[in-house]
């Protein structure tokens, strides 16, 4: 068995899923407007991953969880106002661009460099965690890069469950084609998971640990240090939003057999 | 500009093709070899891949690699990574294309960063300038809420199709057996490192019936809406579950739900709230869930603006029945809005389909096909 597992979450802030977001073009490339306006929460997959490390540490003694997370000072202050009421973890900010914009590639070294300073920590024990993808770049594709900068050669996606067996091996349950899981067993850490949905309800928030984790948060942002993200050889030549809108046709005055009678035939077409 | 071009695919779960996304991407890669004047190789992964081979013999690529063995049979990153790394160094391309299925998603952009190249993922088109060759690719930010388009310096540059984006390529010239295909195999030795990780199987889930269907002409968006309170001011969840199920079985279609409905599900919040027992994360389009790509999609008490509605960003002939005339889901993004109750429209319309499937039981109202991978 282990003497606890080192779990690092990548994990940055996102705009609120409710805000109207709309690009514009700026000297280095598109941004959204009024981006340091709007509202941010952490981004979902890294939320279900923060809070699935840590249920694990919870569960195994010696574990500690720290949040690597590479984005704008301001607003990651903000949404730690939220986050840090939730779960226990140890804060490493970058102060950097969160933006969907941003080059996965100049995230990934940004983030595998951040960890591979982080004191005191165990390869041994190392799990990374993330979201398998972003709601902001979406990629898909950073945990993957972060990996392979930390030459870590287990990795899995989509992670749905991550099972510690009596022998210390994982099973692990990622995202398939067609609603499936696909199962495998991994021997144990270094090992890297990009988590999807999970099967944990978002936490309650606990004053207790908001002002424990508070503590280490603070002085964590103050001392953060600010990190340009380069473009990496990244173009964009157009950012729009879809502009489509569809004429659509209202039918108030059909009786529900005609209606099942018109979605029956048009979808037989 | 690209002169090299590597269609990169792995051998599907049945072991004798390609997924079914592949073809559409080795459509992609001869266009652009053709506008390109470029070379095109394939590269294969898989147990054995003979018989895919065969599927793609005709496509008239310069060269034909392949990674093969027991090792290369399941989706483990270490493998799979060790295996595209060969393929794409054996092959030398600047481009290298590549369908975007669940294996691909999780081990290519490893091997952009050991080639030293870039990676982009769900990448919905990737055209040639007509002037000087160079490539620009289409994809989505912020979850389908805008849409980019890029050019990338680095080389090699692996892209991703998603599928539906482009026409698959057929072998619609042969009229016998398969062409034997002539494959070079790229010999991999892996280390031990790379086998710490053993794949054991694949896990339907918790469900009473197969509910997603990647393959299927239809996608049905269940909203929140089922489980509310209706006229009689009590809910009729059974009657939802049924209701949707019977049209699933009877019209072949994919079940997607809304985020406020797939939440229910997974609350464990102790408060009784009731559920519809089928429907899992895994069923969830939108914002925080999947954007899948059906030609028709017909959304049921689905309410909500924007955000939401990407959920179906990507569904071409859309229809919606609900009560709210004015709903953000439908009003300029559906073709048709029918005003009207969903459990009775949906109870009409399983019997018709029950109806017709009775008198004509060869020729089902939409056939539903399951992706292999």
């Amino acid at each position: 068995m282990t003497d606890g597992y080192h779990i690092v979450v990548c994990g940055s802030v996102v705009p609120d899923p409710l805000q109207t977001l709309e690009p514009i073009e700026t000297p280095t490339g598109p941004a959204l407007k009024n981006e340091m306006m709007l509202p941010a929460v952490l981004d979902p997959w890294a939320a279900h991953a923060l809070y699935e490390a840590a249920n694990l540490a919870s569960k195994v003694t010696g574990s500690k969880v720290w949040l690597v997370s590479v984005g704008p000072k301001a607003k990651l202050q903000q949404v730690m106002m939220t986050i840090a009421q939730r779960v226990s973890f140890e804060l490493v900010p970058v102060d950097s661009s969160a933006s969907g914009f941003a080059d996965a590639h100049s995230t990934a070294a940004l983030l595998a460099e951040t960890i591979q300073s982080i004191a005191g920590l165990d390869r041994s024990r190392l799990l990374v965690f993330g979201g398998w993808e972003s709601a902001s770049r979406g990629a898909g594709a950073t945990m993957q890069l972060v990996g392979e900068r930390l030459e870590i050669l287990d990795q899995f996606q989509g992670v749905d469950q991550l099972s510690v067996q009596a022998d210390g091996s994982f099973e692990v349950l990622e995202r398939i084609e067609a609603g499936r899981h696909q199962v495998s067993v991994c021997q144990g850490p270094p090992a890297l998971f990009g988590w999807a949905t999970g099967n944990l309800p978002e936490p309650r928030n606990n004053p207790q640990v908001g002002m424990a984790n508070m503590r280490t948060v603070m002085p964590a942002l103050q001392r953060a240090k600010s990190e340009p993200l380069p473009a990496g050889g990244l173009h964009f030549l157009s950012a729009t939003p879809p502009k489509q809108q569809r004429q659509t046709r209202v039918v108030k005055d059909l009786s529900p057999e005609q209606i099942a009678q018109e979605i029956a035939e048009w979808i037989g077409k | 500009m690209s002169r090299s071009i590597l269609f990169l695919a792995h051998v599907a779960e049945d072991g004798n093709t390609l997924p079914k996304v592949s073809y559409e991407v080795l459509g992609a890669a001869l266009k652009l070899t053709k506008q390109l004047g470029a070379r095109l190789t394939i590269g294969l992964i898989g147990e054995d891949v003979t018989a895919a081979a065969e599927t793609v013999a005709a496509a008239g690529a310069d060269r034909m690699l392949a990674v093969a063995g027991p090792d290369f049979a399941t989706a483990r990153y270490a493998s799979d990574a060790a295996a595209a790394e060969a393929l794409c160094r054996a092959a030398g391309a600047e481009l290298i294309l590549a369908p975007a299925t669940s294996r691909f998603m999780r081990v290519l952009p490893g091997v952009a960063h050991r080639l030293k190249g870039c990676v982009d993922t769900h990448v919905t088109a990737l055209e040639a300038n007509t002037i000087d060759g160079e490539l620009h690719a289409t994809r989505w930010h912020y979850r389908q809420r805008i849409e980019a388009v890029i050019r990338r310096d680095a080389r090699p540059w692996i892209v991703l199709l998603e599928s539906g984006c482009e026409a698959a390529w057929a072998d619609t010239e042969r009229t016998g057996a398969p062409a034997a295909a002539k494959v070079e195999e790229i010999p991999v030795t892996l280390p031990k490192a790379a086998t710490r990780t053993v794949v054991s199987g694949i896990r339907a889930p918790k469900s009473d019936a197969q509910t997603i269907r990647p393959d299927a002409n239809l996608l049905l968006v269940a909203g929140a809406g089922w489980t509310k309170k209706q006229a009689d001011g009590k809910t009729h969840v059974d009657q939802a579950e049924t209701l949707i199920l019977d049209f699933l079985r009877a019209s072949g279609a994919s079940l997607g739900g809304s985020k406020s409905l797939v939440d229910q599900s997974g609350d464990q919040s102790g408060e009784s709230q009731a559920v519809l027992g089928f429907m899992t994360h895994l069923n969830q389009v939108g914002q925080t869930g999947a954007t899948p790509r059906h030609p028709k999609g017909l959304s049921t008490c689905c309410h909500g603006e924007e955000p939401h509605v990407v959920g179906w960003r990507f569904i071409n002939e859309r229809r919606a029945v609900n009560l709210d005339p004015n709903c953000g889901w439908a009003r300029g993004k559906a073709d048709v809005l029918y005003v009207a109750d969903a459990f009775e429209v949906m109870a009409k319309l399983n019997a018709l389909l029950g109806q017709r499937s009775r008198t004509s039981p060869e020729e089902p109202m939409m056939k539903a096909t399951v992706n292999p991978l």
